[in-house]
């Protein structure tokens, strides 16, 4: 379908520290026992989307998560993967492989989004509009029971991360306006010429952008050859082609009708202006074509380009993994009402053996055990995940919380909205309530931690 | 049956006392050869024609291949130059690795050295791949999918299996014989015997390709055991035979353009076969539910989420096809131009599969392009005759054309098509057309039609004094688009919707409306309302121009609006965009007892129209059989 799939599956992130280290890049941050690029990956792959380019900030998360690629997917996609630089953003990881893309349409893919909007609608949405660029838009995820509480992922700087401005058009279809980021606190700036051409916009912040662009390659590229100072699609390109779609500089747009028939000498240029002005003519016109064309009716003079939005339906599940918070709340999701995404994304996890559970030990609903964990006996487990091989001892109350591969938690402890990563020893009677443990700690016997960060220090 | 005939008879004379109608006539015109002297491609000698084979080992042994008559043997020189063009080979996705040298300077140097190619396992049949193996590039490849590429297996396959079922048949006799098999095995035999007795030159290859092809259904049961093949011809052969099952099934895929939609196993067939998702809306008026209909806004969200899964269909077709679902493409000429040149994008990416011919295996992906545009929207009439003129082009390139050549040739007819007889055809009616236009003239004109809009443009340029009166009606309005051009080129235009058309026909001194189609018993089928604003104009005795593209037109005869036609969305019509206050049947359109109808066309009787404005001229609509005869005589179809 002349779609090339970049999946931007980052690196370190610095909001989820202490979660990620150098062993344990985003992109293999496990949410349900599944290293969150699984989603991504699986949902493209179930979309017919097999030649995948996937970018990794940094060589050495490059590496591992190349190997889990390899040892994963193998016969399934092709996969290619490359590495860039840390901290140039995503608009500069694009400009880095830019030279690789060249199909038509380009779809980019944020590495961490959970979702199961498909690919398909928002490039068929693309490609019905001629769009240069069409942005996913969903729903704002509900944050979960726990947001009410004293979660640490609940800061400031997040949550006004996540949340967009957003204006469309009366038909919905279009976009008018995005605020991203910072911008948002300050006061909305609208170019007139927008206003006028629409004449009526809905501005809406109940929607969030899913980071699941399709970009007109032409488009793009010029746009990050132009624009040096650009970081982030998210926060600079996408406002920077909304904002200019009216009065796009050198952005080709109206081209490709003349190149169709350009190499043919039949065809005099006369009859292709005819070919166009019946197709023009038979179709709703949309605003960027009114506010283009002069008012005498002579040919458009101004070059506009569309910036389309695929509203996903708001039963669809759309979550990106950008935060602690967000952690907490995509496992917690995709254990219970969204487990369809779940189904199918790895069939060897079901193989290998049961978790072994001790007398009276019961697990609650909404969770999950992996393979070849040990549960001493009288424990509570609930609405929690626990990784592969941890051993937990006996009289363990495990609450809303996600435990890596092989913890070892010991007898007593009491663990509520926490999060224990990989390799981490709870000794005897260690109470946990909404901490973060990084990999590889060791928490003494027992001391009480609340609302903390636990790490190892760096050597 | 037979009474219904007669009646028809009555009818006929109509159609017939126009037409000057000689029944020598026809065959004796295609005698004369305007095609032959279109392309000079035909016309080759058939020893250029045994040299110029673009691969070989589909068309050297071909039996289905005929000698192109001989001719002057001037092209050959110049044939054998073109044919250099190797057959393309199955793209392997090895090849997508770059290799380049890194070469965005833009992006700030000090950070190049720093980037490394990532070293990764691959496992399985790949070995490991070393940092220094690959310097510069910066992709690495770390999983990759081994299969060979679809079409190639799935021919290959078939003509494995094909080719060891001699064996196999020979064994099964020994074995357990099922009645198939002896039947195959009797036929083999009498046709080795056959060979045999002819064991002449020849003989001993076309004895070969009997037994085969012979064998080639019951082979299908019996297991290939076996690896072993012989005879290239033998291969050369089966290749042919494999194609033409798969072929057949595609064309069974299309359903009927004509499928009655009341009759549900039918239904429920197409359905199964249907790549957009088709919900039948539940109410539907008895009258029209044959007719089919749709649940609107189900099947776009669920089109849309298949975008990447419909691997066969081009993008550019798959984007017209979204494009008639959604409605952004209306009208009968933009629709056809928007088909048309998707399918040019299509044969330009088009590579023949390899053991395929470009003719057959072109022809049943234009088909199957089709049938998923039919599903979006049904076709119109000039579509309909517009595809039947590409498959036509299609079926007749000559066999030695090499595969650059016939897309070329292909592209080109496309091109010509709509420049010829949708653009110049529109200029030629302007011409004609504006002759009826006088100074001080009334002209009122119904819905959206682009050659209308044509002839209003060009007798304004003319300098011709005349207002017009725009009539519209619901739920598309697309008047209003038509008006708005106008207005802007200066024309004084009175606006009204189709209601009050008794009232403004009394100043109207002429009335041009566009058509969809034009029937060969003069009947015009065109947007609905047409008919309504034709009779009043009638009863006002304002003369009534209908402009049409002789491409238009279609020999069918259609005596109503009933028979065929096409539901549009029945909430277009149910509630009133941007008014909110006055949507009273909100909650009521699920209603058992409520119907809602909204019909696309409608056939206006030939009387009420006073003459047909087309590319052959001005004509009475009595004669438009004449007009479909001698147009089919330019060998566009049939």
């Amino acid at each position: 379908m002349d779609f090339q799939v970049v999946v931007l599956a980052g690196g370190s992130s610095k909001n989820l520290t202490p979660l990620v280290s150098k062993e344990l890049p985003k992109p293999l941050l496990p949410v349900a026992n599944r290293p969150v690029l699984t989603y991504v990956l699986h949902q493209l792959e179930q979309s017919n989307l097999k030649d995948l380019i996937v970018v990794v900030e940094g060589e050495d998360a490059a590496l591992v998560v190349g190997a889990w690629i390899s040892g994963t997917f193998i016969d399934r996609l092709h996969v290619e993967i490359a590495a860039v630089p840390e901290d140039i953003g995503t608009a500069g990881a694009i400009r880095e492989i830019s030279h690789h893309l060249t199909t038509k349409d380009i779809l980019v893919v944020s590495g961490d989004l959970v979702s199961d909007v498909p690919p398909g609608a928002v490039a068929a949405t693309h490609r019905r509009h001629d769009a240069a660029v069409t942005a996913t838009l969903c729903s704002i995820p509900v944050s979960g029971p726990l947001e009410s509480g004293s979660s640490v992922g609940k800061d400031k700087a997040k949550k006004l991360g996540r949340y967009n401005i957003i204006g469309l058009d009366p038909g919905k279809q279009f976009l008018l306006h995005i605020a991203t980021g910072a911008e948002i606190e300050k006061d909305a700036r609208l170019p007139k010429r927008i206003l006028r051409a629409v004449g009526q916009m809905e501005i809406r912040s109940d929607l969030m952008d899913a980071h699941m662009y399709a970009f007109k390659r032409s488009v793009l590229q010029e746009v990050l050859e132009l624009k040096d100072a650009f970081q982030s699609l998210k926060e600079d390109v996408l406002p920077y082609l909304v904002r200019s779609q009216l009065k796009s500089e050198a952005l080709s747009n109206r081209t490709p009708q003349g190149e169709e028939n350009g190499n043919e000498k039949v065809t005099s240029l006369n009859n292709q202006v005819f070919v166009s002005r019946i197709l023009a003519n038979a179709s709703i016109p949309s605003f960027h074509d009114r506010s283009s064309e002069t008012p005498d009716g002579s040919a458009p003079t101004r070059k506009t380009h569309k910036c389309c939005a695929y509203i996903a339906s708001s039963s669809s599940y759309c979550v990106r993994l950008n935060s602690i918070q967000a952690f907490m709340d995509i496992n917690r999701d995709v254990t219970g009402e969204a487990d369809h995404l779940l189904s199918g994304t790895d069939p060897n996890n079901n193989i290998g053996p049961s978790p072994k559970l001790g007398t009276k030990t019961t697990v609650g609903p909404h969770s999950m055990l992996g393979e070849g964990s040990e549960v001493g006996d009288k424990c509570q487990v609930k609405r929690s995940v626990i990784g592969r091989h941890c051993r937990i001892g006996s009289h363990v109350k495990v609450v809303n919380s996600v435990v890596m591969n092989h913890v070892t938690i010991g007898d007593g402890c009491i663990i509520q909205g926490s999060v224990v990563c990989s390799n981490v020893q709870l000794q005897d009677r260690v109470v946990l309530k909404d901490c973060q443990v990084g990999a590889g700690f060791v928490v003494t016997a027992g001391s009480e931690y609340k609302a903390e960060s636990l790490a190892r220090k760096e050597k | 049956m037979d009474p219904r005939r007669s009646a028809r008879t009555v009818s006929d004379p109509k159609v017939r006392q126009v037409g000057f109608f000689t029944p020598a006539a026809p065959p004796e015109r295609s005698c004369s050869d305007p095609p032959r002297q279109l392309d000079p491609i035909q016309s080759l000698s058939p020893s250029s024609a045994q040299v110029n084979d673009h691969s070989p080992s589909v068309d050297s042994v071909s039996p289905v291949m005929i000698p192109p008559p001989p001719h002057n043997n001037s092209d050959t020189l110049f044939r054998t130059d073109l044919q250099v063009t190797s057959p393309k080979t199955a793209f392997s996705y090895s090849a997508k690795t770059v290799t380049l040298p890194t070469e965005n300077e833009d992006v700030t140097s000090s950070l190049s050295p720093s980037r490394k190619v990532v070293t990764v396992k691959s496992s399985s049949s790949y070995p490991c791949v070393k940092a220094s193996s690959v310097p510069a590039s910066e992709l690495t490849t770390v999983s990759v999918v081994n299969l060979p590429p679809g079409i190639s297996e799935k021919a290959g396959g078939a003509s494995v299996e094909v080719l060891n079922d001699r064996p196999v048949s020979s064994k099964s006799l020994k074995e357990k014989t099922s009645k198939a098999e002896r039947r195959a095995l009797q036929e083999a035999q009498r046709a080795a015997k056959a060979a045999a007795k002819a064991e002449g030159t020849k003989a001993s290859s076309a004895a070969s390709k009997v037994v085969t092809s012979a064998n080639t259904k019951p082979s299908k049961a019996a297991k290939p055991s076996s690896q072993k093949n012989d005879g290239s011809q033998v291969a050369a052969f089966e290749k042919k035979v494999g194609d033409r099952a798969p072929e057949k099934d595609r064309k069974k895929d299309a359903p009927h353009p004509r499928m009655q939609y009341d009759d549900t196993s039918r239904v429920e067939k197409a359905k199964k076969r249907a790549v957009v998702k088709q919900t039948e809306v539940r109410n539907r008026v008895e009258l029209f539910r044959h007719l089919p209909q749709y649940e609107h806004g189900t099947q776009l969200p669920d089109l849309e989420t298949k975008f990447f899964e419909l691997d066969p269909m081009h993008p550019a077709v798959y984007k017209v096809g979204l494009q008639y679902l959604s409605g952004d493409i209306w009208g009968g000429n933009a629709r056809c131009i928007a088909m048309f040149q998707a399918f040019k994008e299509a044969i330009k990416d088009y590579s023949t599969p390899p053991e395929k011919t470009l003719i057959r295996d072109l022809t049943a992906r234009i088909s199957s392009y089709v049938s998923f545009l039919i599903e979006c929207r049904p076709l119109s009439n000039s579509m309909g005759n517009a595809i039947k003129f590409l498959k036509n082009r299609i079926a007749k390139l000559p066999l030695v054309l090499s595969e650059s050549e016939a897309k070329a040739t292909l592209m080109s007819d496309v091109d010509r098509f709509i420049n010829e007889k949708i653009i110049i055809a529109e200029k030629v009616i302007v011409k004609h057309a504006v002759t009826k236009i006088r100074d001080g003239d009334v002209l009122l004109t119904y819905g959206a039609s682009s050659v209308v809009e044509m002839i209003l443009l060009h007798a304004h340029e003319l300098g011709k004094q005349f207002r017009v009166v725009v009539v519209d009606s619901r739920p598309k309005l697309e008047g209003q688009l038509l008006l708005r051009r106008l207005v802007r080129k200066g024309l004084s235009c009175t606006y009204t919707h189709v209601n009050a058309v008794s009232c403004i026909m009394q100043e109207v001194t002429r009335v041009f409306l566009g058509a969809s189609s034009v029937l060969s018993n003069g009947t015009v089928y065109s947007r609905v309302g047409t008919a309504c604003v034709a009779m009043v104009a009638h009863a006002f005795r304002v003369p009534v121009l209908v402009c049409c593209e002789a491409y238009k037109f279609h020999e069918r005869v259609q005596l109503d609006s009933i028979c065929f036609n096409e539901l549009g969305n029945p909430e277009a019509i149910s509630k009133v965009h941007g008014r909110e206050d006055i949507n009273y049947l909100d909650g009521f359109v699920n209603q058992e007892k409520l119907q809602l109808l909204n019909l696309v066309y409608d056939a206006t009787p030939s009387d009420y129209i006073s003459m047909i404005i087309t590319d052959y001229g001005m004509i009475p609509p009595t004669s438009v059989p004449v007009i479909v005869r001698e147009y089919r005589r330019e060998h566009l179809w049939s």
